[in-house]
């Protein structure tokens, strides 16, 4: 933690909806997968929905940046939206084809269909 | 007025201390400015990354080294 303990300038923000059905805990779940690979760094959504100032700032300042909604309800999308906070790069998961329900026992084919998704809208 | 500079003390860090330090010293402003490098104090102000620029409690900047030019900015507001 000397020569490069700031932020790498390549890491990518993740913010998930994290909401209260299959599609919004996929949302969770793959957030936190390409966490733990290495892929970007989960990020509180929460944080910026109680407009607190340290998390507002870091969503506008980072260089990358995803936003996974669960549902085209698009509470993340609006939760940026009212934080004045540029969507960079945006996900919405029932438009691949993932139904919404109220089952959280997720599948995992439907995880790595997620994750697949978010890195290739990052490219 | 209290400026926080947070970063555990990269290169990086070290940089935007010194931009603050400068626009203070050529702006004249009455500030005091500390670096912050506890990891549990940085994340208190729940930033996604440092260095960081806090100016009387306002997070002014995250992961990026700020300019002089906007350091001086956010010292004349």
């Amino acid at each position: 933690m000397v020569e490069e303990c700031c932020t790498p300038g390549g890491n990518i923000m993740i913010l998930a909806c994290s909401g209260g059905s299959n599609v919004g805990q996929l949302s969770n779940q793959a957030a936190i997968e390409l966490t733990q690979e290495g892929f970007g760094k989960m990020f509180c959504l929460a944080g910026i929905g109680g407009h607190l100032g340290g998390f507002i700032q870091s969503a506008k300042d980072v260089p990358a940046m995803v936003a996974i909604d669960g549902c085209e309800v698009g509470c993340a999308k609006a939760i940026l939206d009212h934080a004045e906070i540029q969507t960079k790069n945006y996900l919405v998961l029932t438009e691949l084809g993932i139904e919404k329900n109220k089952d959280f026992k997720l599948k995992a084919e439907e995880i790595q269909k997620v994750k697949a998704a978010v890195k290739s809208v990052c490219d | 007025m209290e400026i926080k500079v947070l970063g555990p003390g990269c290169p990086k860090c070290k940089q935007t201390e010194k931009n603050v330090k400068d626009a203070v010293a050529e702006t004249g402003v009455d500030a005091t400015v500390e670096k912050v490098t506890d990891i549990m104090e940085i994340a208190g102000y729940g930033v996604f990354g440092t260095p960081s620029v806090i100016i009387d409690g306002e997070v002014k900047s995250v992961g990026k080294i700020p300019t002089k030019e906007d350091i001086k900015s956010w010292l004349n507001k």
